[in-house]
């Protein structure tokens, strides 16, 4: 189980014009593994992101998600086969409440809106899968607070809470720490570390210190090039990442 | 909380209800041998808060800005003088049922059509089909061409032998129109506070988002498009049996863009908004003819004044009165924030959100 492939690539490459984005990337994403991707602004990591979750297409190569080509499918088709995604900027609707922005998370994986509307069972399982995503992120205390009201971090870890919510096999978390204090992003990296034994996930994160302490295996790119890949050991103590983060290998750090 | 609002706003709301509902008895003492006609303009009110009730389940609540909701209108009326008897009422019974059947099977297919659109192309789009109508029936010889087709007897609401409301009487009519307007305020209040509506609050602030989580948000945008059109469609058979026609300036645009300025008015996405609309819309046109032939001036000076100092609508007025916020802002800055974040639900039509 533990070495199940869940996410694939080969040779995913993306152009916008004729910048190359992606160049020619070959990754995979084992079943309950962190899996985090490091690299300079401008690497491609995120476009990596985006097209891990369809939201692109990609100009060449293929994502295949439990050996099926995602290709092709639509954001919500693609949501429904198990891929939860967080965004970089903060994505939460600010009218509703905390409990209210899990719920609709939730409710669409479990009978949809007219399933909740038939049957006051299904309403009921909707609002305990939501509280308890939010007791996991420790975010309870916050439930019935209209979502605009609450701190930036807050609004983060509800992202983080809604993506959970979905029940998803795979998570992809486009930077869940950006802009976060000391204190909320070691709250996170915690929270982060107790979802491994159910979920997989994908992780692109600044934050070094979160990084090495989180991820099981590490993907380096720089300038849409995977630069190295292995293990977060191998990573840590590799000549070449050394480099790029040293600024010896300058180009694509400005890019 | 979404769609939950002050208590004075249930107040205001019931005392101006009472008011309209005891028209009747207060009528004759202020407006003297001109009450009849009052009423009529007061039904005619009740008929369009309808309407504009209606939109405003597309435009503030889903936040899909239509340009041909007049196309439904429309044709709740032409569907009520088509299929009237020429020498006998129909029944209510099944007309109101006909309208709405037709009108959502209208819906269904104009909404499949237009739903893949976003923001001015939707305006487009829906512009564009609800002219086509306009066209269609305005050089139609079976629909009166511009004349419009005259309907001689308004449908009855009978149960066998017994009439349970006269609907020609101005004064059961008056209150036929009422009870519709509540039943559809009640209907929409459900339904936003549903959990249908939760998604079309989602929809309305990300729908990127909402996909991303698995909505299929074509299919409520859909539903939402179907309901509001039905609802426009009834209040354009009330309308036709009102007038004692039905005619193609009912169909065209400038009827769609009349009730979009009812909703600016009124205050978007908060149902009871568009009804205050309504009401002062129609009161600012009585009032603005009969002062000047260059109303429409006046009119427009009015629009853009609302739109400057109340982006809000009336609703919004209501809602966060200004001397309450600022008697807030002095005193504490926290349930100031609180306060915003109530108003928020009425929400200005600039104010977009990206994906």
């Amino acid at each position: 189980m533990r070495d199940e492939i869940v996410l694939a690539t080969h040779g995913l490459t993306r152009r916008f014009g004729g910048l190359v984005a992606v160049n020619d990337v070959d990754f995979d994403v084992k079943a309950n593994e962190i899996h985090a991707i490091l690299g300079p602004n401008g690497a491609g990591k995120s476009t990596l992101i985006n097209l891990l979750s369809g939201e692109i297409p990609p100009s060449e190569g293929q994502v295949l998600y439990r050996q099926q080509p995602i290709q092709g499918k639509s954001a919500r088709q693609i949501a429904r086969m198990g891929i939860g995604r967080s965004h970089q900027k903060t994505n939460i609707f600010p009218r509703l409440s905390c409990l209210q922005n899990c719920e609709l998370a939730a409710r669409i994986h479990m009978g949809g809106v007219f399933g909740s509307w038939r049957s006051r069972q299904t309403a009921q399982k909707v609002s305990e899968r939501a509280q308890e995503v939010l007791d996991t992120c420790q975010l309870n205390h916050r439930a019935h607070t209209t979502a605009s009201d609450m701190s930036y971090g807050e609004q983060r870890q509800l992202q983080i809470a809604m993506v959970l919510a979905t029940a998803p096999s795979l998570m992809l978390l486009d930077e869940p720490m950006a802009g976060m204090g000391r204190e909320e992003t070691a709250q996170v990296t915690e929270l982060l570390a107790s979802l491994t034994d159910r979920y997989t996930l994908v992780l692109i994160e600044h934050d070094m210190d979160s990084v090495f302490r989180l991820a099981d295996r590490i993907t380096v790119m720089v300038d849409g090039c995977v630069l190295e890949s292995g293990p977060t050991e191998q990573i840590r103590t590799s000549e070449k990442v050394r480099d790029v983060y040293l600024g010896r290998h300058d180009e694509g750090a400005t890019a | 909380m979404l769609h939950r609002y002050p208590k004075r706003v249930a107040f205001i709301m019931l005392v101006l209800t009472a008011l309209v509902a005891a028209f009747p008895l207060w009528g004759e003492a202020v407006f003297g041998n001109q009450a009849n006609f009052m009423l009529e303009k007061l039904t005619l009110m009740l008929i369009l808060a309808l309407f504009a009730m209606s939109l405003d389940l597309l435009v503030g609540i889903v936040g899909l800005v239509s340009l041909g909701h007049a196309l439904f209108f429309g044709l709740g009326a032409y569907t009520l003088a088509l299929a009237s008897p020429d020498f006998s009422p129909a029944s209510m019974w099944w007309m109101l049922p006909l309208v709405m059947g037709v009108s959502a099977c209208v819906a269904l297919i104009v909404g499949v059509l237009v739903i893949r659109t976003k923001g001015i192309f939707f305006i487009m789009t829906t512009l564009a089909f609800g002219q086509m109508l306009y066209y269609f029936i305005s050089t139609s010889q079976f629909a009166g061409g511009t004349d419009g087709v005259f309907i001689m007897f308004r449908p009855s609401l009978a149960l066998g032998e017994r009439t349970l409301v006269d609907l020609d009487n101005p004064y059961s009519f008056f209150y036929f129109c009422l009870g519709m307007l509540l039943l559809g305020y009640f209907f929409l209040r459900w339904l936003t506070r549903s959990y249908f509506g939760q998604v079309l609050d989602g929809i309305h602030d990300n729908e990127h988002r909402m996909q991303a989580l698995g909505y299929a948000t074509s299919g409520y945008k859909l539903v939402a498009f179907v309901i509001a059109g039905v609802m426009a469609a009834v209040a354009g058979m009330l309308a036709a049996m009102q007038y004692g026609f039905a005619n193609p300036a009912q169909l065209g645009w400038h009827t769609s863009g009349e009730v979009l300025m009812m909703l600016i008015l009124g205050g978007m996405g908060t149902i009871f908004g568009p009804i205050l609309g309504a009401f002062a819309y129609e009161i600012l046109l009585y009032l603005y003819e009969h002062a000047t032939t260059h109303w429409p001036i006046l009119m427009g000076l009015t629009i853009i004044a609302a739109v400057l100092v109340l982006p809000r609508g009336i609703a919004g007025l209501i809602i966060a009165p200004p001397w309450r916020r600022k008697r807030q802002t002095a005193s504490e800055a926290v349930s100031e924030k609180e306060n915003a974040s109530i108003a928020t639900s009425a929400q200005p039509v600039t104010q977009r959100k990206e994906n």
